[in-house]
């Protein structure tokens, strides 16, 4: 299989190197995600390449074929710096088996740009650029306890997360969400641990609709008087959505939480599917790291962290028509305008 | 296969009595460089057990495929019942009449017997079910296969439906020949039948030869063994270096004598 | 049919009575655990359906009457459904001896067809249905020519077809998914496989879990009643000897995938019925799940033996494993354990059985 995946990932490399619009002359730069078919990642994709045409830059993309694929990501790697780039941005699908390939690069003299998922140690990259998934769980968090108010210490939580492995984004965001609702959240890296009595359960989605409405049928059946669902993205709660109006609970008596802020996302927060999310920015994401890579090669300049974190904070915004006091958010006409997908 | 029709008077052994079923003439095969068939001729009369023997690579595999349809030859006639023919694949063959029980006996183990027995010319059952639903009829199927069975003598075989993998390998060679003799109008070309059988199973599948050639049915017999070919043979075809080097009597000729000619180290009769 | 049923029944009796065939012939199928071999060879369904029946009994004890429900267990078909649809299709394709990679993007490429040219090209509904339809048709048939005709393995084949589907997923749905409330606007035909029927004592069964189990007669029909189904089992079994007995073993090779992409394609309208918007991020996993219900169905990946009803159960057997642990309070990774534990034994029993004929 491992040999099939290499064939496969260079055969996406390829596909990625022809799709750029060669230009000679132009400086290379590249743009590495975990998987072609997210939204997320294909948002990013057109910022970069919106900002990379506005610069002259010439943009390479390259993909995994699934999440978790390291392979596709090192080669794409390699290719860029026999290319002569001057420097990319990744969303590694490994945080740490990347790191000696990004190494390899930075030797070169590349400037490496980790988008949305830190790497692990976090400076192993010249610079990253990300969302703070715990802060965008701890919104929706604190947003549904102060939804329920004084309600919250009877509360049922379903959590709907990604997949049994827990990658990064997928603890981050779980452990937030709990820690902004106000539960004891032990070991803040480690999903499943917490002994709060008011979590049901926890189930994988896949981050996608069948896996999100099979996931909530099943907490449904363990605890039926369920009553909130943090779900780890939209695709995920609008399936949840679906299990809860097979059994009569889309009436608003159950609250169903997200993170991503994609626009098909933010029009289920208007229908009234989802209760909050928290909107994040991947598009401005790629086109700063654009931007800072241009900025590398002409200045010598390496982009800065936000003060108090380890990265440069892009952002994340509650969305919701339902506000509550101290939580600061957005609606969703104004998530509308800012959404990606 | 080549076009021109040769006039049946090119015959270069000319045979007294009946007409043959099947009569080939200069049948030409070559894979590259090497010569398969090197204008070989061959003739089954009517009624008889004719058996093919051979060196290893004398071509009598060749020949018999050409037979069947299996191989298309380069030149050369084939005439069954005294009409030309030419064979594009081995569904021809059996539409002309000619069955062929494989070496491998060309059965699906995971079928029952009367699947394997029906395979690729199912029977359907009449009226709308079988026209719109294309029900198959098992019941005929079945009724079919078992009377087949016991005319052969094989009504020990009890259940029609078992699977042909639980048989023994002389039960699945009977079932193959049993499906050859149901649907032979013709000829049954047998390639090796005995090769694999033990001594027990080998008479069986012998007597199993003889009962249908008492049905009146021409058989061609591909085989190795002298034993069983000199038991059951009527007459002999001897092959070799890719053609017919002569056809004998197995009553005018011992074992022995046949391997030395098969073999080159005896000279053919007529030929001294 | 009568007849069929007679026949079967006198299965075991048939293996028995082979001892007392032509008397030279020998037999060696001796002793309670070849009897056992026999019995299971003959009923190849059992062993799935013991374990299944198991499963029940050991949730029920172990999560009581949450599990064992009429609600609960017909929430475990509901959730097997587009597993089981994808199941039937790639239960024809094993039993080929192929296998099909590419059922699970097919499945996707038809919904997001459907849901795409009717919610956002504005194709009438029916149009868009039945293009749907076509589409996977159109991919099973190429996997077909390129496995018979162009005779590559289905492996390597599948793989190829893979990505491409995979691919034209994300170019047709430019990576969006077409929400459930437009669709129930628009197109409500489309969530039609999601329309609930209930039955007595809260059990509610869906319209794709009905179409399911209608869908499976009817391959079960084919595969045992007409002469396209036994030349299915043929090829798969041992394909020279279905050419030389006069099967088309090419023709049957592309109606094998040609059918299995139009029955995608229907899984592709249950998969909208069930999360109720067209997605080209659903169904990530349900090609491997669909794989696995064959295999503990108890069909052979070495082809031509093996059966539909078996491949229910086998997904029923699968649903019910990660309910049954999910309710019992079982973490995930134990589930994906358990059902990889599951795949072994299948394998290795089928393994055991097909050695009666050795």
């Amino acid at each position: 299989m491992g040999r099939f995946m290499k064939i496969a990932a260079a055969g996406a490399v390829m596909m990625g190197l022809m799709g750029g619009s060669a230009t000679y002359g132009q400086e290379i730069v590249g743009l590495i995600t975990k998987t072609e078919g997210n939204p997320f990642f294909v948002k990013m994709r057109e910022g970069a390449q919106a900002k990379a045409d506005e610069l002259g830059l010439q943009l390479r993309t390259a993909a995994g074929q699934f999440d978790g694929d390291n392979d596709s990501q090192v080669a794409a790697i390699e290719n860029l710096i026999s290319a002569g780039a001057i420097g990319f941005a990744i969303v590694p699908s490994d945080s740490s088996a990347i790191v000696p390939t990004i190494q390899q690069a930075r030797d070169a003299g590349l400037l490496v740009i980790v988008l949305d998922t830190p790497l692990d140690p976090i400076d192993a990259a010249d610079a990253t650029f990300a969302t703070d998934n715990r802060k965008a769980g701890q919104l929706i968090g604190e947003w549904a306890a102060g939804t329920l108010g004084d309600e919250a210490a009877n509360a049922k939580i379903a959590l709907l997360d990604l997949s049994p492995n827990q990658p990064t984004v997928d603890y981050l965001r779980n452990q937030g969400f709990l820690e902004g609702f106000g539960v004891d959240v032990k070991d803040p890296n480690l999903i499943g641990d917490e002994d709060d009595p008011r979590i049901c359960g926890s189930e994988v989605t896949g981050g996608a609709e069948d896996g999100g409405r099979t996931a909530m049928e099943t907490l449904l059946q363990k605890c039926p008087d369920i009553n909130v669902v943090y779900t780890i993205n939209e695709p995920a709660a609008a399936g949840a959505y679906e299990a809860l109006r097979a059994v009569g609970k889309d009436d608003g008596s159950v609250l169903i939480v997200s993170v991503d802020g994609g626009c098909p996302g933010v029009q289920n927060v208007k229908d009234g599917v989802i209760g909050a999310t928290s909107q994040q920015y991947p598009l401005l994401m790629a086109s700063m790291a654009m931007e800072a890579i241009k900025n590398f090669a002409e200045t010598g300049e390496k982009p800065t962290v936000t003060e108090g974190l380890d990265f440069f904070d892009t952002g994340a915004t509650l969305v919701t028509d339902a506000p509550v006091e101290g939580v600061e958010s957005i609606d969703t006409d104004e998530g509308m305008e800012l959404c990606w997908g | 296969m080549s076009m021109d029709t040769q006039p049946a008077s090119l015959s270069a052994t000319p045979i007294a009595g009946p007409n043959p079923i099947i009569e080939a003439r200069g049948l030409v095969k070559r894979y590259g460089r090497v010569v398969a068939l090197d204008h070989a001729d061959f003739d089954l009369m009517p009624g008889e057990i004719l058996a093919v023997i051979g060196d290893n690579g004398a071509g009598k595999s060749t020949l018999i495929k050409a037979l069947c349809g299996a191989v298309i030859p380069d030149a050369g006639t084939i005439k069954i019942d005294g009409s030309p023919v030419h064979f594009a694949s081995p569904m021809d063959a059996r539409k002309a009449g000619i069955e062929t029980v494989y070496q491998n006996l060309a059965l699906s183990p995971a079928l029952s017997i009367a699947d394997n027995m029906f395979l690729g010319r199912e029977m359907r059952k009449g009226g709308p079910f079988g026209r719109f639903l294309r029900l198959l009829d098992r019941g005929e199927m079945n009724r079919r296969a078992r009377a087949k069975l016991s005319e052969l003598g094989l009504m020990t075989i009890q259940n029609i439906n078992q699977s042909v993998e639980t048989l023994s390998g002389g039960q699945r060679q009977g079932v193959a020949v049993a499906r050859a003799a149901a649907f032979g109008s013709k000829v049954v070309i047998m390639d090796e039948p005995t090769a694999a059988l033990g001594v027990k199973e080998s008479r069986r599948v012998l007597e199993l030869i003889l009962d249908v050639k008492r049905r009146g049915l021409p058989i061609v017999l591909i085989s190795h063994n002298m034993p069983h070919v000199f038991e059951v043979a009527d007459r002999i075809h001897i092959h070799r270096l890719g053609k017919r080097l002569a056809v004998i009597n197995p009553k005018d000729f011992t074992m022995s004598d046949a391997v030395a000619i098969m073999t080159g180290a005896m000279k053919p009769p007529g030929m001294t | 049919m009568s007849d069929d049923a007679a026949g079967s029944t006198l299965a075991e009796k048939g293996l028995n009575a082979g001892a007392h065939d032509v008397a030279s012939f020998e037999d060696t199928r001796h002793g309670p655990l070849r009897r056992i071999q026999g019995f299971l060879h003959s009923y190849p369904t059992a062993i799935p359906f013991i374990v299944l029946i198991v499963g029940i009994l050991i949730f029920t004890i172990a999560a009581g009457t949450r599990f064992f429900a009429p609600f609960n267990l017909s929430l475990v078909l509901q959730q097997v459904t587009i597993i089981g649809v994808l199941g039937i299709a790639q239960t024809l394709i094993i039993l080929t001896a192929g296998i099909d990679l590419s059922v699970g993007a097919i499945m996707i490429l038809s919904s997001i067809v459907m849901g795409r040219l009717s919610v956002v090209a504005g194709v009438p509904v029916e149009i868009s249905f039945v293009l749907g339809l076509l589409t996977g048709l159109a991919c099973g048939f190429v996997n077909g020519v390129l496995v018979a005709l162009v005779r590559l393995p289905p492996f390597i084949v599948t793989l190829g077809t893979w990505s491409i589907y995979g691919a034209l997923i994300i170019l047709i749905s430019r990576s969006e998914t077409i929400r459930s409330q437009d669709i129930a606007a628009i197109a409500p035909m489309l969530q039609w496989m999601g329309a609930r029927v209930a039955l007595g004592g809260g059990a509610i069964l869906t319209a794709g879990s009905i179409v399911m189990i209608l869908l499976a007669c009817l391959v079960w029909y084919i595969l045992n009643h007409t002469a396209f189904g036994r030349h299915i089992y043929a090829t798969g079994d041992d394909p020279e000897a279905a050419r030389l007995a006069g099967i088309n073993t090419k023709a049957t090779l592309i109606g094998v995938y040609s059918i299995a992409g139009l029955i995608c394609a229907v899984a592709g309208w249950v998969v909208i019925g069930r999360i109720g918007a067209a997605s080209p991020l659903a169904g990530q996993n349900a090609n491997l799940d669909a794989i696995t219900a064959v295999v503990i169905g108890g069909t052979s990946l070495f082809g031509g033996r093996g059966s539909i009803i078996g491949t229910l159960i086998g997904a029923l057997i699968v649903g019910i494993f990660r309910n049954g642990l999910a309710l019992a309070g079982v973490d995930v990774l134990w589930q994906e354990f358990a059902v990889g534990g599951l795949i072994i034994v299948a394998v290795t029993i089928d393994q055991w059985i097909r050695k009666i004929s050795a």
